[in-house]
């Protein structure tokens, strides 16, 4: 039976799918992800963390939150790939009024993005460490307060070197070889990552033979392709002997291939430091990354998150007056959120002096290492697609054997064709 | 003109008029209903589809840096950037070559897969429903159990496991790069994941074919086996393959998932097997946030596939009667 202006059945199951997919939309706009609610009066701030691991951090942030009284301050604990996240929702209107991140972009203060935090440091400025203080530093205006400091290092298993009659690497030769010696049918020497160390060790290799990303006033390439190649064919030639731990089920960043007995070294950072110490007890030792040759330096890289405001928040002021009241003002909130959770240096040098876990052991040699060799990695103007350049450079050397001069050269020309988009 | 001559007209325009009448009163009683059933739907299509499209194309041609309403038009820059830019035609090579490879292979597999359960006398609900069960597996999902468990590269990963046994290596195999083992975790999953789902159209294919065919085949005295495929089955099938190329050959060039979740690292995606997708993901949606260059990459690539497929279409007769 054909009824031509009736409803056909097709027509009634669009219909239903379309009610549905209505349905699942409203339900995404109700997600604005403002769960818990903030105790103060005033206009409703909200707040972006991302997702720490250790216990008790999101507890704590939400109980800070509640304590301010001039504004309603809504946190948002963010799983998942926090940056990507953060840079979509900074493009439109719905972003966090007060966010953190690692370092403030220049690409970021062009269009606008972050609010001038200058003067709400005061007095205090001198007392953040400086490297971090410069990660938000663009043109002389300071974009993000930091909140912790967190550093990576090389854990070695102290007692598997001594039995391979091997001491813990200065210099990239020493690493190299020790990897190999450490190296049997059981133990990789050396875990730097699933990709050989071509994603995380970002500027090291540079650092360790006195080259750098950029130049120090951010406008020109700062390194050479005949000066930087020797370190990435030497990282080459460890990758294809054998001696790296590929394919490890966790990344570098997670301790567990160190602690499992996979690798006799691992490239990891501080936050591993309790996990390391539980497993291991006091057989492990942390190091700087190795000097590449005679005019470089150990080198050991830093960051910090900082807390920003979104210069296109409806509440530009009262966004700005609670991170300084919770970042600047708040001395023991910040020593609760850096000390009493996980493993951090707290950003402040008044408040890292009277930390007691940074005082012996492992958080002790890592604070002197931060101390003597500490260096920030991402400068702010060091744009996300200068890093792709320079990190799919490093990809082709290290894990297909690329030359590593032409390489470099073609990375170089990437970056300076960014640069003069930049600042043309 | 006689009086039933005259009754007749009347007769003939009465009842057209009714009919009219009939058809307009129907219409307007399901107006609302239509409305109601479709509006919906096709908002979501205008707001979530189309709208997307125009403004992506419109952004192409600005200096769109970390905003979606950029005011500096560039015209044609954005193209010549992508189009000269080395990264997004290596990605675009490497994926017609994927593609070169991945289509027939599928096809091949998926084809053969259906002959066999097709031949089958017993329990073939039951074959048919094992081999399409991994199309309902998501992408993500299986991308981890790929990742971690069957092709991870220490000594107990199920691969080097297997390779162990005969007393071979462990292989660090979405590490290595030289030799690209890469691809035989991005391929197994990927033919794992799909070839289910184009066994069962060809399933379908194949059940259309009337049985008459072979009988007349048989009685021409056609060998049973490859004379018969090859004449027989293969022809008339041709809808059915040509369908299965295309909507593949359009799968391979929109890879993403298992690649991406395969290959990236919070670090983000090596250069090698980088689909183009990946590398506008990076470029638009990461921490690039260059929408201008990934709008026009994005084009690019649309305009790719689009000429693909009406040339693979020429070339094979999709849409043309058998």
């Amino acid at each position: 039976m054909r009824k031509p202006n009736g409803l056909s059945r097709r027509g009634v199951l669009a219909g239903a799918a379309g009610l549905v997919a209505t349905g699942a939309l409203a339900a995404c706009g109700s997600n604005t992800g403002r769960g818990s609610s903030g105790g103060g009066s005033g206009p409703t701030v909200s707040q972006w963390y991302h997702q720490y691991g250790e216990a008790g951090v999101e507890q704590a942030v939400k109980r800070y939150a509640k304590a301010y009284s001039k504004a309603n301050v809504q946190v948002q604990w963010t799983a998942g790939d926090y940056d990507t996240k953060l840079a979509t929702a900074l493009v439109g209107s719905g972003g966090p009024d007060v966010f953190e991140q690692s370092v403030a972009k220049v690409d970021q203060v062009r269009a606008h993005q972050l609010a001038d935090l200058t003067d709400v440091f005061g007095s205090a400025k001198d007392d953040f460490t400086p490297a971090v203080l410069d990660a938000q530093t663009v043109d002389g205006r300071i974009y993000g307060i930091p909140q912790a400091i967190d550093m990576q290092m090389l854990f070695y298993r102290k007692s598997w070197l001594a039995k391979a009659g091997v001491s813990a690497p200065t210099t990239l030769a020493e690493l190299t070889s020790a990897a190999k010696k450490l190296t049997n049918k059981k133990v990789k020497g050396l875990f730097l990552g699933n990709d050989g160390g071509a994603g995380v060790l970002g500027a090291v290799p540079l650092w360790s033979v006195g080259q750098s990303y950029l130049s120090d006033d951010q406008r020109k390439v700062g390194f050479t392709a005949a000066a930087a190649a020797p370190v990435f064919a030497a990282l080459r030639t460890m990758y294809s002997s054998g001696s790296l731990l590929l394919g490890a089920p966790a990344d570098w960043s997670d301790p567990s291939a160190f602690t499992q007995g996979l690798t006799a070294m691992q490239w990891s950072g501080l936050w591993a430091v309790p996990v390391v110490q539980k497993a291991l007890g006091q057989d492990f030792g942390v190091i700087a990354w190795p000097k590449g040759d005679g005019s470089g330096a150990l080198s050991v890289p830093i960051g910090a998150y900082a807390s920003t405001v979104n210069a296109k928040s409806k509440h530009v002021d009262a966004a700005k007056a609670f991170a300084k009241w919770l970042w600047v003002d708040k001395t023991d909130y910040q020593r609760d959120f850096d000390l009493s959770y996980g493993f951090h240096i707290p950003a402040r040098t008044s408040i890292a002096a009277k930390a007691d876990k940074l005082s012996s052991g492992a958080g002790k040699d890592a604070v002197d290492l931060v101390q003597q060799y500490g260096k920030v990695q991402a400068t702010p103007g060091w744009t996300s697609p200068m890093n792709t350049a320079y990190t799919d450079a490093l990809n082709n050397i290290i894990r297909k054997g690329s030359n590593p001069e032409s390489e470099l050269k073609t990375a170089i020309g990437k970056i300076d064709k960014q640069l003069s988009t930049l600042y043309k | 003109m006689t009086s039933r001559d005259v009754a007749d007209r009347d007769t003939v325009h009465g009842s057209a008029r009714d009919r009219r009448r009939a058809r307009r009163h129907g219409r307007q009683r399901t107006w609302p209903a239509f409305w109601v059933f479709v509006g919906p739907f096709l908002a979501g299509l205008i707001l979530f589809t189309f709208v997307p499209i125009v403004w992506s194309a419109v952004l192409s041609f600005f200096d769109a840096h970390n905003t979606v309403t950029p005011t500096r038009f560039v015209g044609l820059a954005n193209y010549v950037d992508m189009l000269t830019n080395s990264d997004f035609l290596a990605s675009l090579g490497t994926f017609s070559v994927f593609a070169v490879f991945i289509v027939p292979t599928t096809v091949a597999i998926s084809l053969g897969l259906a002959l066999l359960v097709h031949r089958l006398r017993f329990a073939r609900a039951f074959f048919r429903s094992v081999f399409f069960l991994p199309a309902a597996c998501s992408y993500v999902v299986a991308a981890l159990i790929w990742k971690l468990s069957i092709f991870n590269g220490v000594r107990f990963g199920l691969a080097n496991t297997v390779l162990g046994l005969f007393g071979i290596d462990q292989v660090p195999w979405l590490s290595s790069a030289s030799p690209p083992w890469y691809w035989v975790a991005l391929v197994t999953l990927r033919l794992w994941l799909q070839v289910g789902f184009y066994m069962v159209l060809f399933l379908a294919g194949l059940q259309r074919i009337p049985g008459e065919l072979y009988e007349a085949a048989y009685v021409d005295g056609a060998k049973p086996g490859w004379q018969v495929f090859r004449y027989i089955t293969l022809p008339q099938l041709r809808a059915t393959t040509v369908a299965v190329v295309l909507l593949n050959l359009i799968a391979a060039y929109q890879a993403f998932d298992e690649f991406y979740n395969l290959m990236s690292s919070a670090r983000g995606y090596p250069p090698f097997a980088r689909p183009p997708l990946v590398y506008l993901y990076f470029t638009a949606l990461g921490q690039g946030q260059d929408f201008g260059h990934g709008s026009a990459g994005a084009v690019i690539l649309a305009l790719l596939i689009g000429i693909v497929t009406v040339l693979q279409g020429k070339l094979f007769g999709f849409g043309r009667r058998d």
